[in-house]
């Protein structure tokens, strides 16, 4: 192999048809209102711990769907319930990440 | 997508291309990377097809590289403009047709902004006067090199002696087109069939008697992208957007692919190349890769001319294949004679793709 100094770059495309989505699936039967979320990212603005853990429902609703372990972001939730309060939607937030920890457990 | 839904947005974005007398200029860098293409298309506009299509040795960039690699101003590229629309006032000409692409939207964005900013022509003016002592008038009609051998694509046709059909199977070849992105995603009304899916190369392929191939990356950049290319710490997004189109092309099994943009020809050539080197992957048929022609070479082959005329020899992707495949005649033995048969001496061999 010639070492040209540049090499490819992974791609960051998400293939929906090859990732891992029974997590995203499971949730919607336990808690139906999670397909109402519209990323609107109210949840993460409120949110007490997004600064420094990077905890948002948003995030967490996103990466199910791609396949992503969501666990660290979980793990930093202090179900405060302020992402519920803000929600336009009126998704029951805090639910949605105990939910989601014990579909993890 | 639907072909119906083609047709619908092909009908909306024509352009009006008049049938004689243009002012051609050349591109910077196509003479260095496909040295015949340029020339074929003067050779087929006067010679063939009887156009009057003139050019000035005076001409000299459009300073689009520059610009896109954002090392100049607008106003400074606009003066440069300004420059080449005085010398085809000059030479009488009202009709201008770049060879290059990143020209052509650089023109055509140069002429919108005037549109849009009159007092910013004003200035472009005074200060080509200031520069240079010359004044212009805007061209009548804009249109790519390509746009010109679209609206003679049927000429072309009824002259052809080799057509885009397999000559073993009698099934038309399968061919990728890749449009510069500067042609119409900037200003789409400016191509022929806008920009989500022109048919300036779409059409040269229908004529000529193969069958366009629609992929999902088929709009994607060929790679080149100016700073993507040219600052070496980006080469390696550079060669993966190559990468990630011909990944994308690779199921349908393409025949060649024909280019219109000065960059994409070069990079979805010679990536080839390097992807080999790196992965050890080839794209094309029994460990060669897929042939890269433009189409002024494309048309030339259509029109019988010798492929070692055409400068297929220069090509980093072996381009045998399709030869045979069209039932191109030619000798294995010119392939590396000059213009004066002298030996033009033969390129090192890679071994990670194979090449004739």
């Amino acid at each position: 192999m010639i070492d040209f100094g540049f090499t490819l770059s992974k791609s960051s495309t998400v293939d929906l048809n090859k990732v891992d989505r029974s997590r995203y699936d499971q949730l919607v039967k336990l808690v139906p209102t999670a397909r109402m979320c519209m990323n609107c990212g109210s949840c993460g603005a409120t949110c007490t711990v997004s600064e420094y853990k990077g905890m948002s429902v948003r995030k967490v609703l996103t990466g199910i769907q791609r396949g992503e372990d969501v666990r660290p972001m979980l793990s930093s939730c202090m179900l405060c319930g302020k992402c519920t309060m803000v929600c336009p939607r009126g998704i029951n937030t805090r639910n949605l990440v105990l939910t989601l920890c014990k579909i993890y457990d | 997508m639907i072909y119906e839904g083609k047709q619908k947005i092909w009908s909306d974005y024509q352009k009006e291309i008049p049938d004689d007398h243009w002012y051609y200029v050349r591109s910077c860098i196509r003479q260095n990377f496909f040295p015949a293409s340029e020339r074929m298309f003067t050779e087929i506009t006067q010679k063939v097809l009887g156009k009057d299509v003139y050019e000035t040795p005076y001409h000299t960039t459009c300073g689009g590289i520059a610009y896109h690699c954002d090392t100049i101003p607008q106003e400074t590229v606009m003066t440069i403009v300004a420059r080449q629309f005085a010398l085809m006032t000059e030479a009488g000409y009202e009709n201008y047709c770049p060879s290059c692409i990143t020209s052509f939207g650089n023109y055509a964005e140069t002429l919108e902004t005037w549109r849009e900013f009159p007092e910013l022509e004003a200035k472009i003016r005074e200060n080509l006067w200031k520069a240079c002592k010359r004044e212009f008038n805007k061209p009548k009609y804009l249109a790519h090199s390509s746009d010109l051998i679209y609206h003679w694509r049927e000429e072309i046709r009824k002259r052809a002696k080799h057509l885009l059909i397999n000559q073993e199977t009698g099934e038309p070849l399968r061919i990728v087109e890749h449009i510069g992105c500067h042609y119409s995603k900037m200003f789409p009304h400016k191509g022929v069939g806008g920009a989500e899916y022109p048919y300036v190369l779409a059409g040269m392929v229908e004529s000529w008697g193969g069958q366009v191939i629609d992929y999902p990356e088929r709009r994607h950049c060929c790679g080149y992208g100016f700073r993507q290319y040219h600052a070496k710490a980006n080469r390696g997004y550079s060669l993966s957007n190559t990468h990630k189109k011909f990944e994308s092309m690779e199921p349908y099994k393409p025949d060649a692919i024909i280019t219109n943009c000065p960059g994409c020809p070069y990079f979805l050539d010679r990536w080839q190349y390097v992807i080999a080197e790196q992965t050890g992957k080839t794209y094309g048929e029994n460990g060669y890769g897929i042939p890269v022609f433009t189409y002024e070479e494309i048309a030339g082959l259509v029109l019988g001319y010798d492929p070692w005329d055409l400068g297929l020899q220069l090509h980093q992707v072996a381009v045998e294949p399709l030869l045979k495949k069209m039932g191109v005649e030619y000798d294995p033995k010119a392939k590396y004679l000059g213009l004066n048969k002298e030996d033009i001496m033969r390129p090192e061999m890679p071994n990670s793709i194979k090449c004739c």
